[in-house]
């Protein structure tokens, strides 16, 4: 329905594009005086004034009708009042399957009524909605065709709408942001409410598999995040330990000693490990990787475990050569060339200048990149669900298995999810820690990179 | 390590004269270079390292995944005038009875144990892939028809020879008869190994013989059309707005950072956001595409806004003077000049930010696009997977077929790639211009 009504408002707003235009080129206007804007704008003018009103509202409709809907229904459900919000949210999701036609057991005399209610209210919502689209449509074409004088500016009134959309696109940016902040904030209030904070900042042990009902075995439940957070960051340092070596020295040689030609074809290839999708390398990681640890681990005597910390660190390292590897690339190629002849001139060997002149003076921009992959690291998330484990253990040894804050986010979430208990707002609360340690790596990283360029 | 600080030295210093060919010399010039040569030679070391990984990650998805894209398939012959069925209900006739009929008239008297092997040895639908059939074209009840029928995993796995045969019968998933009747098959000429359009023809299901990419592509292209809607336009109207309009203060300066920084968060916390915000807050359903596709627009509307901002810079200003020196406006000198010469450079950074969305998996996992969903998408509201949720849903599955299909999905997955890659570089050297 709402896919029609889109394609009615297109349809409409071309209609009124076309006669906008042909009015505004009418012999009417022409031979009496000058017309101040072209035929087009008038069109467009016509057009704006019948399609985005009826746009904007029906985007804002859909978005808010089901809530609305469910905020009814669930208020004129005999003793709703008492129901906590998570038996809210059960029962309006059960109002909605029997609503829409998978019964499980009988339902209630109540449910029934309340079926009965919130069907109505989708055939007065849909009602409704077409009724205000048709309305706002046909006012804005009218008064869209009917603005078309002379003198009248069609071009400064379109111009202002394509200005105000600009300004709103540009706010996107603001407004997910503020999206992220709000709701990693608001689900982690929740769960703070429910696990104290003291608890979830410094606890030592990670149990989350907690009994969602009375009658369940399961464990006691520990939101400790200190051992997730910990084998995130010993994942991301393995990869990071494959990754820095390998990729600036790919760059030196890259910008110092390969010809032309040499880095026109490797450095394409090398990118392409950046453009390669993560769960790709998750596979490859838990298919030909892992197995090959875990036997090299066994073969040295260590007892391995097979999803080991070394599998998915250093897979993920080999995504990140790239990654490195240009962004040292681009600070090598920052440094003056008048440093490096001086250090030629002094008659350093080219090894020696690179080692003594080139890599300090680079250092803040390939410092800035590495803090930038190291991000990148902490939040890659499909390398590691597929082949880090779930279990949270302080080990540095690189056999064993180790899980990390993304794991624990997508493990938590997969599947089910109502939000009301602690296991799934801890994923948020886990969300939001992710999201300042990336923040906070960026942000240093930017800053490191712009003090360098001001520097040169 | 050689040192250069203590050659030479300043004039006053009592000091021997450095005789430069000397033996000691010649030995400190020898190992400077020797550093030189090693450095290169690591350098050289790091590249064949990162390189060989690039090859063996692409040999063994190629070497495991291009079995997927054949599949065994038996060749039986049924003959239906000697068939009891009643032809005004077609949909409810016997064909388990006389599909078993069909492929027992191929082979000699067998114990009711061995039956029932026999039978586990064509996939579990056969009887419905036949019905299809014959309902799509009823003329085919007249006299014999010959059907090819996918054979069942395992069957799958030994035509490929993948199993074993000379380990003990109950370390592997085949046993003896099962063979001896594969043999036979082979030998009557029955069983062929086409090209697997199941593949590309079907959605996901449990067994591997039947299960294909066909909804993972199609939710795929829901995912991406809705991505490429939202964060096209929007995209280049905050750049331009960004670029030519906004005045230069705190709050643009603020736009700007979080531009930046939005571009570097996780892609798990856009999944996040739309788990809270998209599912949670505004109620919409869960597993569509639609979801799925306003997700990835945000994670791209950044790239999209940097790279339409360095396009529309790289025009240079003599074309906005002209344009404005013989009366354009602003908005006109823009969108009639500058932004259609900048349009290569823009749909060449799009193309390759939807290609990059297209391999996005975190965010689709938590909006539960990993469902097992048995039917392509018919729109943006339906429930359906993606290629790489696809491939996750695959990866994590027992069966040893799904593994070479798993491989097979990332080949997909990575043509399609290569594929937006190769019209993004196309389209950059065809019509991007250089001023």
């Amino acid at each position: 329905m709402a896919g029609y009504l889109f394609g009615f408002m297109a349809l409409a707003a071309f209609v009124a594009a076309f006669l906008g235009a042909a009015r505004g080129r009418s012999k009417r206007f022409a031979a009496t005086e000058k017309t101040h804007s072209r035929p087009i704008y008038h069109g467009l003018n016509a057009a704006i004034w019948t399609g985005v009103p009826a746009f904007v509202f029906l985007l804002l409709w859909l978005l808010f009708q089901n809530s609305v809907i469910d905020m009814l229904v669930i208020g004129s459900y005999p003793g709703a009042d008492s129901l906590s919000g998570s038996e809210k949210n059960l029962l309006i999701s059960e109002i909605r399957q029997v609503a829409a036609g998978s019964v499980f057991r009988e339902p209630t005399p109540e449910i029934t009524a309340a079926v009965a209610h919130l069907k109505s209210l989708q055939a007065l919502s849909s009602w409704a909605m077409l009724a205000v689209v048709a309305a706002l449509v046909a006012v804005g074409a009218f008064l869209g065709i009917r603005a078309i004088q002379t003198r009248y500016p069609a071009r400064h009134s379109v111009e202002r709408s394509v200005t105000w959309f600009m300004m709103f696109s540009s706010l996107v940016a603001i407004l997910t942001t503020a999206g992220i902040v709000l709701s990693l904030v608001y689900e982690a209030l929740q769960f703070f409410a429910r696990v104290p904070a003291t608890e979830f900042l410094f606890g030592l042990r990670w149990e989350p598999q907690i009994a969602i009902r009375a009658d369940q075995v399961a464990g006691q439940g520990a939101f400790g995040m200190i051992p997730v957070l910990f084998g995130t960051f010993a994942v991301s340092a393995l990869a990071m330990a494959v990754a820095i070596p390998t990729g600036i020295l790919s760059a030196i040689y890259l910008t110092e000693y390969a010809n032309e030609r040499f880095r026109a074809v490797v450095k394409p290839l090398l990118e392409i490990l950046a453009g390669i999708p993560t769960i790709v390398y998750g596979f490859f990681a838990v298919l030909t990787v892992a197995p090959l640890v875990r036997s090299l681990g066994l073969s040295i005597g260590i007892d391995s475990a097979p999803n080991s910390a070394l599998a998915a660190g250093g897979v993920m390292g080999i995504m990140l050569i790239p990654f490195i590897s240009s962004l040292s690339d681009d600070a090598f190629a920052a440094v003056p060339r008048a440093i490096r002849e001086g250090s030629f001139a002094l008659g350093a060997t080219k090894g020696e200048t690179i080692r003594k002149v080139l890599l300090p003076a680079a250092l803040p921009g390939i410092v800035g990149g590495v803090l930038l992959a190291l991000s990148r690291a902490v939040g890659e998330t499909m390398i590691v669900v597929m082949a880090a484990g779930l279990i949270a253990k302080m080990t540095l040894n690189p056999f064993e298995s180790v899980t990390t804050v993304t794991v624990q986010i997508v493990t938590l979430l997969i599947g089910d999810s109502e939000f009301d208990n602690p296991k799934t707002l801890a994923a948020f609360a886990l969300g939001l820690v992710l999201f300042i340690i990336t923040l906070g790596l960026n942000l240093i990283a930017l800053r490191t990179v712009r003090k360098y360029r001001e520097k040169y | 390590m050689a040192t250069t600080d203590t050659i030479g030295g300043s004039p006053t210093a009592a000091r021997p004269p450095v005789v430069w060919n000397s033996e000691e010399m010649a030995k400190r010039r020898k190992a400077r270079y020797g550093a030189d040569r090693r450095l290169q030679i690591y350098g050289m070391v790091a590249i064949a390292f990162a390189l060989g990984f690039l090859a063996v990650l692409i040999g063994t998805l190629t070497f495991t995944g291009y079995r997927a894209f054949t599949q065994s398939m038996v060749t039986i012959d049924i003959d239906f005038s000697a068939a009891e069925l009643n032809r005004d209900d077609l949909m409810d006739a016997n064909w388990r009875t006389i599909f078993r009929q069909a492929v027992l008239d191929d082979v000699g008297e067998l114990s009711r144990s061995e039956e029932r092997d026999y039978f586990s040895m064509f996939t579990s639908s056969a009887p419905f892939l036949i019905r299809d059939q014959i309902i799509a074209d009823p003329s085919i009840l007249d006299g014999r028809a010959t059907f090819m029928v996918p054979m069942s995993d395992p069957i799958d796995q030994l035509a490929k020879g993948l199993v074993n045969t000379d380990l003990p019968e109950n370390q592997r998933r085949v046993n003896d008869k099962q063979v001896e009747l594969f043999n036979q098959l082979k030998e009557k000429g029955a069983v062929t190994q086409p090209f697997n359009w199941a593949l590309f023809l079907n959605a996901d299901s449990r067994f591997p013989e039947l299960a294909g990419l066909s909804g993972a592509i199609s939710g795929s292209f829901w995912l991406l059309l809705v991505c490429f809607l939202i964060s096209f336009p929007v995209g280049i109207a905050a750049a331009i707005y960004l670029e030519e309009f906004a005045p230069k203060n705190r709050f643009t300066d603020l736009i700007e950072i979080n531009i930046n920084n939005l571009a570097a968060v996780p892609s798990v916390v856009f999944g996040l956001l739309g788990l809270a915000v998209f599912l949670g807050w505004f109620g919409l359903p869960r597993s569509a595409p639609l979801v799925g596709g306003m997700v990835l627009a945000l994670m791209t509307l950044p790239t999209i806004i940097i790279v339409t901002r360095a396009a529309l810079t790289s025009v240079p200003s003599s074309i906005r003077e002209a344009a404005l020196g013989i009366g354009a406006s602003k908005h006109e000198a823009i969108f009639h000049h500058i932004l259609p010469l900048s349009m290569p450079s823009i749909m060449t950074g799009t193309i390759i930010g939807l290609a990059q969305a297209l391999g996005e998996t975190a965010p689709l996992l938590l909006i539960g696009m990993n469902a097992f969903i048995t039917s392509p998408p018919a729109g943006v509201l339906e429930a359906s997977t993606a290629l790489p949720t696809q491939i996750y849903i695959w990866a994590d599955s027992p069966e040893r077929g799904f593994v070479a299909r798993t491989s097979a999905a990332i080949l997909v997955l990575l043509g399609f790639l290569v594929l937006m890659n190769g019209i993004a570089i196309f389209l950059r050297q065809r019509f991007e211009r250089r001023w």
